[in-house]
């Protein structure tokens, strides 16, 4: 029981990095029908940017954490405004090899700024540990999780009430229609990418605090795609359910099978999705598929 | 009364298909203007060279605000060109489909309301006030189309008569001064066409609304409004009083050298 207990709060607590990168995806899949490839490297890039904020700059780690989401957010609308938007009006395959292109850049940047070795760096979050019964729980882990939940409410609450989040389902729902209403798209997918960068910014900075720093966070950026698919590439709460399930599975399959399997099980379920329901859990029926 | 909106020499081609072909027209301030045409003679390009969806090739689109100022229209986005006070409804309805009646009509407030995502996310002082300003116009909107039992109903789901009111409604939100309605009548029956008639009039006389309705028939629409144009293969072919249009001989061999098809 204790081991159940203690592998079901790091399996969510990694959903919940999952599900902070998965929402920025599905932000700007709603807004701009675009697969964003680059998403799993922005994770990185926030990982990276708060080791740099806080152990090289030596910031303290509120203000790190502060400069880390400005500075993803300034990439993200470079990207969006210097490559992206030049591309608008043209098919959205072409958007989608982009981001693909970028991906590798981006990669490439995080390695060549800071090298290939793992960082050492030292978590910011409280490293006790609380004890429930037999079970002992990482408090860093645990605190992870409210986090990561605001996070993710303040963006569904961002769709619901604000100007640009109803712009941004307006332009999903008819893009002429939103046009003529006096919606600026150029605008909204701004925001769109600003939104994206800035949740897998602090989906960065949770799992630089969990996991470390090390060029390995790419990989488990890699774990958006199982987990928007298996939500529904068009749905935020699908990236919350999808990815506590995702990182749940993960664990459990580590914990009880083998570490070996656990890589592979995001992926098998990817496949099982794909072939019986490839909207996914909570996406719209009707997906273009690319 | 001087115009709205001025349209010189304006060409419009589709690879080898001219759809406006050096269109020469104005709209008169305050008029309720029918565009009349038989099927492809151009005037839902027309709209959509107004409402900034299409660009020409050639010639100017100049709309000519209260203040007598001038506005380029041909070189502005869509998304500006609303912001101008120029609002349109569409040949197919184009509704934001998953929304409500309300939140449809919300969006077109969308010019009006000012402010980022914080300061919009804060339900206070200035903001709180223009929220009550903006719900109230859309109130007005509601009681005046009739809507108030389909608010909360989600678009998508309504009857297409309804549909209609509803995109009309949007873009009533908008508080245009220039109103643009591609063939608010598609479709409808005679009952429904009468209905939709007595909106456009009233909304042209009771708002104070420029309005410029395209219509593909020679019907309902023409009785209502103050001037007719008649478009055929993107060339102006008449314009008028109602009753002379509809002796012209160029506007019923136009009308009678074509198939008459669909509604």
């Amino acid at each position: 029981m204790d081991v159940f207990l203690q592998l079901t709060v790091s399996g969510l607590s990694t959903g919940m990095v999952y599900a902070l990168a998965a929402a920025g995806f599905v932000v700007i899949y709603k807004a701009s029908d675009v697969i964003n490839f680059t998403q799993g490297d922005l994770l990185l890039l926030g990982t990276y940017l708060i080791f740099f904020a806080v152990s090289q700059t030596g910031l303290p780690w509120s203000l790190g954490v502060l400069v880390t989401v400005l500075l993803a957010v300034a990439v993200a609308l470079a990207i969006e405004r210097l490559v992206l938007r030049p591309l608008i009006g043209e098919p959205i395959i072409s958007m989608i090899m982009v981001t693909i292109g970028l991906s590798s850049v981006l990669r490439g940047l995080v390695n060549a700024i800071w090298g290939p070795a793992p960082r050492a760096f030292e978590s910011f979050l409280p490293s006790g540990d609380i004890v429930i019964g037999p079970a002992v729980l990482s408090t860093g882990r645990l605190l992870s999780i409210p986090i990561a939940l605001a996070v993710l409410a303040a963006l569904a609450l961002f769709f619901r009430h604000t100007r640009d989040g109803i712009a941004m389902r307006a332009i999903a729902d008819d893009q002429q229609a939103a046009l003529s209403m006096g919606i600026s798209i150029s605008r909204v997918f701004g925001v769109a990418w600003a939104l994206a960068a800035a949740s897998a910014a602090i989906g960065g900075i949770m799992l630089g605090n969990i996991v470390g720093v090390s060029p390995n966070v790419a990989s488990i950026g890699l774990r958006v795609f199982p987990v928007v698919i298996l939500g529904g590439l068009d749905s935020i709460r699908g990236a919350v359910i999808g990815g506590a399930i995702i990182g749940l599975l993960e664990v459990y399959t580590g914990g009880y099978v083998g570490h070996g399997l656990s890589l592979v099980v995001p992926y098998v379920v990817l496949i099982l999705v794909l072939m019986v329901r490839p909207y996914g859990l909570f996406g719209k029926e009707i997906i273009e598929r690319v | 009364m001087g115009a709205i909106l001025e349209l010189k020499d304006l060409s419009l081609r589709f690879g080898g298909v001219t759809a406006l072909a050096e269109l020469a027209m104005e709209v008169r301030r305050g008029e309720l203007l029918a565009l009349i045409g038989p099927n492809g003679a151009g005037k839902t390009s027309v709209i959509n060279c107004v409402s900034g969806l299409y660009r020409p090739q050639a010639g100017t689109v100049t709309l000519i605000d209260g203040d007598g100022a001038r506005h380029s229209l041909n070189r502005l986005p869509p998304h500006r060109i609303a912001a101008l006070g120029v609002a349109r409804t569409f040949q197919n309805i184009e509704l934001f489909k998953h929304m409500t009646v309300l939140e449809n009509l919300m969006l077109g407030r969308h010019v009006h309301m000012k402010g980022g995502v914080l300061s919009g996310g804060i339900y206070l002082g200035r903001q709180r006030r223009r929220e009550i300003e903006h719900r109230t116009h859309v109130e007005r909107v509601v009681d005046f189309l009739n809507l108030e039992p389909l608010r909360s109903a989600e678009v998508g789901n309504l009857a297409y008569g309804n549909q209609r009111l509803v995109e009309l409604g949007r873009a009533l939100s908008l508080d245009p001064s220039l109103l643009l309605l591609d063939e608010p009548t598609a479709g409808m029956n005679a009952e429904e066409k009468e209905s939709m008639a007595r909106f456009i009039l009233d909304v042209h006389e009771e708002w104070g609304v420029t309005v410029v309705v395209v219509d593909h028939d020679i019907d309902v629409i023409m009785d209502i409004s103050d001037r007719v144009v008649v478009l055929d293969f993107g060339r102006k072919i008449a314009e008028g009083p109602p009753d002379r249009v509809r002796r012209d001989p160029a506007v019923i061999d136009a009308y009678l050298g074509h198939a008459r098809t669909g509604p």
